[in-house]
């Protein structure tokens, strides 16, 4: 097969489903070869959507797409060919066996004979489940069958790797393991990943881009450090003695930046030119109680509160009561 | 890249899924043995009946599991695939290099596999209650080669179905609506025989009727060719029907640029 820059080219892509909303609505993203981009959105935001007309499975209402140098509407066998694809939801049959899947994968995408048992033995150890490859999957636990999808999306050695939201529902110690796999990826294979996430922390310690998208919009661009800078400023969050002190302590704090709308403490983004020790002198000289104070550094939350004027906790929220609201209805 | 080491995977997956659900190989397999082996001990006397064909109810009745059980096959080949568009293990398929064709061929084929070895176990026991079959041993090979063209047929059907309906319960659902064409047949009586008048019209416009004459053709007279090309005609036109529309149903399903 000719050689291809293993990078991804989306320019004006829309999705638009009948009678349904827009759920992608005219994105443009580059991902260079060998870069982990992530997308990062609450849940409806339009990321798997995103997923699936990269991966094939959906053709776009408009826009173009290119994946591995190959259009995905006019060249989608070159496309599948490329691409390795770990989606959402971990479809495993649960009567097969951990090998027979990946058996099955590496006939179905064309892997030579005398190469799959060999595929099926490394992968199984890579991913760490040479010990359960010959159990029903029936009997996995929900971090091993990630796993064992991520073993699969590799079996052909495809240059470019979807994972969609790979490490939801994961324990703190699979999401690690998961972690350091797709970057070793990255390092030794120069394989390109596309990941999906919600979870602002994967995208801060894996990706070296990171999009942020926003009812099917892309709100922002750029490597975690350059979203950071364009917050600037830190954030100070204090935790009342006394609940009923709340309020009080809220306008205090405001004297030193705008109030920022949390639940858990008080908190203010400060203003250009202060610094913590500012507000720890002032709260002794003015016997404010509190229990804990603490600057915080930009995240990635600040970045969506700023871009979409809601957290991304806030936002997932709003997405999972919507539907059950229209459910209801 | 050859599309067939795709249809043999496929094949395997469907032979292993229902090997390893109990649920899905013993019910074929006893069933229609347990319904022949009642009505041949309560439907004895009929054989008494002026121009029945046999003197054995228990010969008469052996077709009967081998359509039976196909059918029983056709619910789970089509469950398992409805299942398969549930989970989104057919979007798993659809991102590899599986041609449609080869996905359809290889759920068919398993289903095929299934079928023969269920035709194996009816005809071991037909012989081993002393069933004699007039047609003799090539009577018997293309008895085979008949169940297999039965289990296509049907198999072909149940695949439509789950790829139109997407649910695996919606396809169990049908399994009494597939089962009323079996009893409203001349399963336990000759076409000829049937006195009610439209008993005896249903069953003569219901194709099942001629796949149960077919075999039977095959056990009590032996090369009787109208027989042999209605059951096989009937077979086939379900067979070709029931293909093409589950490979446009597939089509549909299995969206991809």
């Amino acid at each position: 097969m000719e050689e291809r820059a293993n990078g991804i080219e989306v320019q004006g892509l829309v999705r638009e489903y009948k009678k349904g909303p827009r759920a992608v609505d005219g994105i443009d993203i580059t991902v260079a070869p060998g870069e982990i981009y992530g997308f990062l959105g609450p849940n409806g935001a339009g990321k798997s959507t995103t997923v699936h007309v990269l991966t094939t499975l959906l053709p776009p209402t408009a826009g173009t797409a290119r994946v591995g140098g190959y259009d995905v509407v006019k060249e989608g066998p070159k496309v599948r060919a490329m691409i390795g694809v770990a989606l959402q939801e971990a479809a495993l049959d649960p009567l097969l066996t951990g090998r027979d899947h990946l058996r099955l994968q590496a006939t179905l995408q064309g892997v030579r004979k005398d190469r799959r048992k060999v595929q099926a033995d490394e992968l199984l150890i890579r991913v760490g489940l040479e010990d359960a490859g010959d159990r029903k999957v029936s009997g996995y636990s929900g971090g091993m069958k990630r796993r064992l999808d991520l073993a699969l999306a590799l079996v052909h050695m495809p240059r470019i790797l979807f994972l969609d939201e790979p490490t939801t529902g994961l324990d703190p110690q699979s999401r690690t393991a998961l972690w350091e796999e797709v970057a070793r990826l990255r390092r030794e294979e120069g394989v390109t990943v596309f990941l999906t996430t919600q979870y602002l922390e994967e995208a801060d310690v894996l990706a070296d881009r990171v999009g942020i998208i926003d009812q099917g919009k892309l709100v922002a661009e750029g490597t975690p450090a350059e979203l950071k800078a364009e917050i600037g400023r830190p954030s100070v969050h204090a935790i009342p003695r006394d609940e009923k002190d709340r309020e009080k302590i809220a306008e205090f704090l405001a004297l030193f930046g705008e109030r920022l709308d949390t639940t858990r403490d008080v908190a203010v983004r400060l203003r250009e030119g202060l610094g913590l020790t500012d507000i720890v002198r002032a709260v002794d000289a003015n016997g404010v109680d509190i229990v804990d104070l603490e600057l915080k550094a930009p995240s990635l939350d600040d970045v969506f509160l700023a871009k979409t004027g809601r957290t991304l906790e806030g936002a997932t929220e709003e997405a999972e009561v919507e539907p059950a609201q229209k459910r209801g209805r | 890249m050859s599309s067939w080491p795709q249809v043999g995977a496929i094949a395997r997956r469907s032979i292993v899924r229902t090997a390893r659900q109990p649920a899905s190989v013993i019910p074929p397999l006893i069933f229609p043995v347990a319904l022949m082996t009642v009505n041949a001990a309560g439907l004895q006397a009929s054989t008494d009946l002026p121009g029945f064909p046999t003197d054995s109810f228990l010969a008469f009745a052996l077709a009967v599991p081998f359509i039976q059980g196909a059918l029983f096959s056709t619910m789970n080949a089509g469950t398992d695939l409805a299942r398969d568009v549930q989970t989104g293990f057919i979007n798993r398929l659809a991102l590899t290099a599986l041609r449609d064709w080869a996905l359809l061929v290889g759920q068919l084929s398993g289903v095929v596999v299934l079928g023969i070895v269920q035709a194996v176990f009816y005809l071991a026991v037909g012989i081993a209650s002393g069933v004699d079959f007039a047609s003799g041993p090539a009577g018997v090979a293309l008895l085979l080669f008949y169940a297999s063209v039965v289990s296509l047929s049907f198999g072909a059907l149940g695949a439509w179905l789950a790829l139109r309906l997407g649910s695996g319960e919606s396809i169990q659902a049908m399994f009494p609506v597939l089962f009323v064409f079996l009893f409203i047949s001349s399963m336990n009586t000759p076409r000829d025989l049937i006195d009610v008048e439209w008993f005896q019209t249903a069953a003569t416009l219901n194709p099942v009727s001629y796949m149960i004459e077919a075999v039977r053709s095959l056990i009590i007279e032996g090369w009787n060719g109208q027989a042999l090309a209605l059951g096989f005609g009937f077979t086939l036109v379900i067979g070709i029907v029931s293909i093409a529309l589950a490979s446009s149903a597939l089509r549909t399903r299995m969206t991809r640029t």
